[in-house]
This record gives structure tokens, sequence and C-alpha cells, in this order.
């Protein structure tokens, strides 16, 4: 036997009798299978507990080109175009309302204004569908000249504001499926925004002028914690000239159509929009927001139990070692693996796939039959890119492995199983409740998300923060600072520096 | 009960770890209390933050010191077999419950009345030195009116409930590690719960049951009517949980082999 499998083989056999240690002490079985009953458990308690209802059926909720849930709301003036060709417009102002919060109960108090990303400009779009795949080139309340395509697409331009003194020339041409925007301060000199690639974009598309404006939002402290945002009616109106077409696109008058405008029971519209054309100058009003949708329950919210079976993990993980000093049991360990960094690490090895595997069950069914669940009682659930839900779901089973081998690491270094749990919990679990429900501030809340090991719940975000779309991003809001796998691998990170410690240690005390 | 109080005060007074911990509840206490009023910032139009709640923010991490002080009591006695010795002395075990309620109420009482008045004071300066307002033209309440003094003597109250509550959760459960995971369960899983169902109302009910929350109302000096219980009510939430702990903890002790 040559020393490479001598090595090894030895690394299997320590790696077994960790696991034979794990496998033959009733009680830590069974609290892993506890932690994954409360898992599961809690879960299914919290997604029961949201109900929605709605007069008749529920309105379906448009899906964008990129599979996510899109809000689709705007005004739309136009034409049928076949094939190639371009639309030119200049904007000369843009204006709005917006609703403000009720001093007094029921008087409604209206000022002017415009929200942030209230927008109007020019579109091409597959078909009046909403949902459908387009590019469009605005003007935006205080984000300047932007082009956007298929909702979560968005690229910046110049800067600044529209007025009678200072408009905005926009462009939108199409070739084939490629779009490109364009935009100038006096119609001669034009610079490029943008290019869109809009597969699957028929021949025959809408090309036109829009207006929108998302509410207006406010996000404000929670009275016992977290945070609450709540948006109010805004609309914005835009006034357009010099608006030229070029290709086949078909003559005639321009046909007005408030997209997905909601309606009264009356049948009347909630909230409308409006076009008025006078000579050669269009107004177009317009509510609402092209947007990826973020209301609605996402799919992390089944997994509210796994902070429980966090717990009962820390609990078990840092006595898998504390026991083995308080027993003695560690001199007969180190005994038979005197390579101590190896011993250790067996020992990591095996709580940390066993917590993983009993992770990927728990978070497996909390997904599956809480998403069932949610949707039985009524609630949209966000749909997710196809490789989203088995991310969170593996994602919270290494989340779960990981702070397995960050509390035995904690264990080792203690040696005393109450400092252990305690400095554990305190490291992942706590930072966790402050940030999320709390009255902390969200910035500090922030901070908490990125810097301890909390963050790799992180990895448990399944709808992303779009920058062009204001929303409470907070980590009460479900927002996390860092990216997922980036989160996770802080928390990873932890857990690897701790273990290196612990080794060290370990290597150095007398057991 | 005296000779019983002087046995426990003595075996909690040399056991190496109570100093500490008790020094670690002020510190913790009051660094976190201090980030937590840093970290806040107003608008002009006033500070949608209670300064109570902000300046005594740390009492949130410092409970567990006083958990760990409480339970180690108990279930450090378990671990080394010297329970068995305290037993034989002093046979009557309610009384040994008692009697070590007693000391670590008093001890978490003692700690606690320094690390909420620190934070409270270090917590105002800082503060007010960022500008808090109540709204525009109202000034912070000072630290002697009514319910900021409330918001104070709640939170020494309330560490030791916490340390009661985890006093008699070790002595049903005995082992350290498992005695710790359940108190801090309980206190941090039940207080995240409700933020995590939309449904009102049992948001509503999950959150007056959970000991943290419904305890921690007593820190609350504004937005009162919204609360879901009324402040002394919600100490009330906790003290009965810490009641129900003791009961099952002196039950198990009496009826258990040691």
């Amino acid at each position: 036997m040559n020393t490479t499998t001598t090595r090894r083989s030895g690394f299997a056999r320590l790696l077994r009798a960790e696991w034979t240690k794990f496998r033959t002490v009733r009680g830590w079985v069974l609290a892993m299978a506890g932690a994954a009953l409360i898992t599961v458990l809690l879960g299914l308690l919290s997604a029961s507990g949201s109900h929605t209802s709605c007069d008749g059926a529920c309105p379906a909720v448009p899906v964008g080109p990129g599979g996510e849930a899109v809000e689709d709301k705007f005004y739309f003036v136009h034409r049928p175009l076949n094939g190639d060709g371009s639309i030119t417009v200049r904007v000369t102002s843009m204006t709005g309302q917006k609703r403000l919060p009720d001093s007094t109960p029921g008087s409604r108090r209206v000022a002017s204004g415009v929200v942030p990303w209230a927008k109007a400009g020019v579109m091409i779009k597959e078909s009046m569908k909403q949902g459908s795949t387009y590019a469009a080139v605005m003007v935006t309340g205080a984000h300047g000249v932007r082009m956007q395509h298929d909702f979560t697409q968005d690229v910046a331009g110049r800067p600044g504001g529209v007025s009678q003194r200072s408009p905005r020339w926009l462009r939108l041409t199409r070739s084939g499926a490629d779009l490109t925007g364009y935009e100038s301060t006096d119609g001669r000199q034009w610079s490029q925004v943008g290019t869109a690639h809009l597969a699957g974009l028929p021949d025959a598309v809408q090309i036109g002028l829009f207006a929108a404006s998302p509410g207006d939002l406010t996000v404000t402290p929670g009275d016992f914690g977290g945070s609450s945002a709540a948006s109010r009616f805004a609309a914005a109106t835009a006034v357009f000239d010099q608006v030229s077409l070029r290709g086949s696109a078909a003559d005639g008058a321009w046909r007005p159509d408030d997209v997905g405008v909601t309606l009264n029971p009356d049948g009347s519209p909630h909230h409308p929009g409006g076009f008025k054309e006078s000579g050669d100058t269009y107004t177009v009003t317009g509510v609402g927001d092209i947007a990826p949708l973020s209301d609605g329950q996402q799919i992390e919210n089944t997994l509210t139990g796994v902070l429980a079976g966090l717990i009962v993990v820390i609990v078990v993980a840092v006595m898998f070692i504390t026991t083995e000093y308080r027993r003695g049991l560690i001199r007969t360990t180190l005994l038979a693996g005197p390579r101590r960094g190896r011993t250790l690490v067996a020992k990591a090895l095996a709580i940390g796939a066993v917590t993983f595997v009993i992770g990927l069950v728990a978070a497996t069914a909390a997904v599956t039959l809480g998403k069932a669940i949610l949707v039985a009682n009524g609630n949209y659930v966000l749909p997710v890119a196809p490789f989203t839900e088995p991310r969170v779901i593996v994602g919270t089973a290494v989340l779960l492995g990981a702070a397995a081998v960050l509390a035995l690491a904690v264990g080792t270094l203690f040696r005393r199983s109450v400092a252990a749990v305690i400095t554990a919990i305190v490291l992942i679990v706590v930072p966790y409740i402050l940030a999320t429900a709390s009255v902390l501030p969200a910035g500090a809340a922030q901070w908490l998300m990125r810097l301890t090991p909390a963050a790799g719940f992180a990895i448990q975000q399944s709808i992303p923060a779009y920058a062009h779309v204001l929303g409470n991003y907070t980590p009460s809001g479900g927002y996390y600072p860092l990216a997922p796998w980036a989160g996770l691998a802080v928390l990873c990170g932890y857990a690897a520096l701790t273990l290196g410690l612990a080794v060290f240690q370990l290597r150095r005390r007398d057991a | 009960m005296r000779r019983h109080l002087l046995a426990e005060w003595t075996k909690l007074r040399t056991v190496a770890g109570t100093g500490w911990l008790l020094l670690g509840l002020v510190a913790l206490t009051v660094a976190v209390s201090v980030v937590a009023a840093a970290a806040v910032s107003c608008t002009s139009a006033g500070c949608a933050y209670d300064p109570a709640k902000i300046s005594l923010f740390g009492v949130q991490v410092g409970q567990a010191m006083a958990a760990i002080l409480a339970v180690l009591a108990i279930s450090g006695e378990y671990s080394t077999g010297m329970i068995r010795t305290t037993l034989a002395a002093m046979p009557r075990r309610a009384t040994v419950l008692a009697a070590k309620a007693a000391v670590v109420t008093g001890l978490t009482l003692a700690a606690g009345t320094v690390a909420v008045l620190a934070s409270m004071l270090v917590g105002r300066r800082i503060l007010l030195e960022n500008g808090f307002t109540r709204g525009p033209g109202t000034p912070m309440l000072s630290l002697l009116e009514g319910p900021m003094l409330r918001a104070a003597f709640g939170s020494v109250l309330y560490l030791a409930l916490i340390a009661l509550l985890s006093l008699g959760i070790a002595a049903a459960v005995r082992d350290s590690a498992t005695a710790i995971g359940v108190v801090l369960g309980l206190l941090y899983v039940l207080s995240i719960l409700p933020f995590m169902i939309a449904d009102p109302d049992w948001q509503k009910l999950l959150w007056q049951f959970s000991p943290m929350n419904a305890g921690l109302a007593i820190q609350a000096t504004t937005h009162l009517s919204t609360l879901p219980l009324s402040p002394w009510a919600g100490l009330g939430v906790l003290a009965l949980w810490a009641a129900v702990a003791l009961l099952g903890g002196g039950l198990s002790l009496r009826l258990r082999d040691a």
C-alpha cells in the first residue's frame, strides 16, 4: 500500500468513527430529527397564517419575458409597425400629482410633483398583452434619461429633468430584434443611450408614446420593530411634440390604450390615464409602472422555521465536541487519531454533512408544502427563475451545515458547552434577529447582515432588489445587502476561520 | 431559608464565571445600546424612533448573559455532580430552588441596574448630539419623566425575569447546553415569528405570546396605543412565563432523582 492510500483510508476511518459516535447517541439523533420537524412545522405555521382574498377571482399577475412577475400598467398611445423603423419625439414637460398621507382621516390631500421613477417617452412593444417584451427610452422624475427593456434591464443616459426651456429629444430605432435608444438636447446632435436585443420580437409590433408613474413610497419603522412600506397613488403627465415616425407604420390616428388599468366594481376605470392631442402636441397622462413586481409571497417565507432549527443544530454541534471533553472521551479519540488537525476536520465534516442532509430534507419539505398552503390560502407566490428555488433550498442546507461547523469549532475552542452555545447563537442568530425584527435603523441592520455570520441568510433571498424600482430594500423587508452566494461565503469564511483556529488550539493544548 | 441563601450565595460567589458574566451583562448592554444610538439618524421632520427603545437596545443582547448566569447556577451543579451534595445538605428541594432564584435575581438586579442606567445616560447623550427630537419643536423626554422611568425600571425587572425564566428551564432540562438552547430559542425565535406571518391577527397573538416581545413592551414610550399589549401587561406576560418555568423546574426537581 502506498502512502496516499494509507492517508486516505486513515481519514475515511476517522470519518466513520465520528459518524458512529453521532449515530449512537440517541439524544443527538432525536434532536436533529426534531430540528427538521420544527423547521418544517414553523414554516407551515407561518404559511397558513397568511391569507388573501379577492372579490371573486384574484386578477392574474402578468409575467415578464424573464419569467418574473411584473407590473405592466401605463398609458400607451400607439400604432402598429411592421419591420424596421424608428420614432423620434421631443419631450417638453413632465409634471404630475401625488397623494400625500392623510393628515385627517378620510380627506384626500393631493400635491403636484413627480415621483423619482415617474417615466414618459417612446416605446416599441411586442403587443398590447401585459408582460410582453418591450424596449423604451424615457425621461424620468429624478433619474435623467433611461433606456429600459424587458422590465428588469435599465441603462442610464444623461441626468437632469425636462422643461420648456431645456426639452429632451428621444429616439428609438428598430432593426430586426435589435433596438437602440438615443437622446439629444437639440434634435441634431444625438448620443446613444443603450441597445436591447429582444429575442423573438415579431415583425409586427406596436410603436408609440407612453407615460407611467409608480406610487409614492414611504417607509416607516414599524411600531414594534421592523419596518413597513406604503405606496400612495401618483400620476405623471408628459407633453410631446415634433413626433416623427419612420418605417412602415400604419397611417391614421394614434390609438390610446390604458394598459392594465384596474376597474372599479361598476366597470369604470380606477385612476385612469389620459391622452390629449392638439395640433402637433400630444399630452399623455399615465398611472402605474413598467417594472418587476415585488408584492406577493416569496418562497423563502416558508423557511421561517430555519431559525429554530438552527438553534437545535448549534446545540447538537457544540455538544458533539464538548461532551467528549466532559466524559474524557477526547483522550481516547486523540489516542486513536493522533493527528489532531485531521481528527477535528473529520469531526467537522461528519457533523456538517449530517446537518446538510437534514437541512436539505427539511427545507425541501418546508418550501414544497408551504408553497402549496400559501397558494391554497389565495396568496400570490412570486414566480422565480428555474434555478432560484433549488438555490434557496440547497443554500439553506449549506447555511445549516456551515453553522454546525462553526458551532463545533467554537465548542472546541471553549470546551464548555454553555459558553460555546451562547457564542454561536450570538454570532449567527442574534444579528439576524436584530437586523430583521427590531427597531434598529436600516443602515445598521444592513451592516449586521454584511459583517456577521448571519450574512449567510442572504442565500434565501429569491427576489432581487432592482435599482430602478423604489422598494423597502431592508433586511426586515427580506432584502439583504450582499448577493446570495456572497452572503453564504461570508458565513462559510467564518466557519473555516474558526475551524482553523480550533485546529491550532487543539494541537497546542493538552486535552 | 437564611442558611439556604447563604449556601447558594457562597456557591455563586466563588464560581469563576459569575463575575465575568455580570461584567459581560453590563458591557454588552451598554456597548450595543451605544452602537444603536449612534446608528440612528433623524430627518428634519423629527425622529421616527423611540428614544427609550434605542438607548436600551443593548438589553436584547445583554439578556443572554443573565440567561447564562441563571442556567449555570443549576445545570453547572448537575454537570459536576455537586447537586447531590447540595440536596444531601439541604433536602428541602423547593427551598433550594427558591434560594437559587433569590440569589440569581439579586445579582441580575444589581448588574441590570448598572447596565440600564449607563445605557440610558450614554444613549441619551448620543441621541441629543445627533439632534434627536420627538418632532419639530418637541424636545426629547427627560429621564425623570414617567415613561422614561418606567422604561428604565422595567428593563431592570425584565432582566431579572429573564434570569428566573432561565433558572426554571434549566432546573427542568438539567443539561446546560440544552437549557441554554431552549432559553435562547424561546426568547429569540419566538420574538421573530410574528414578523414572518402576514395575517395581522396571528401576528398580534404571537407577539403577545412571545416572552421577549411582550416583555420589552415595557421599554416603549411612543406609539403606546398601537402596541398589542400595554407595557405592564407585556411585562406580566414575561412574569407568567417565568412563573410557569419555575413551577415546572421546581416540580421536576422534587419529583425526579438527581
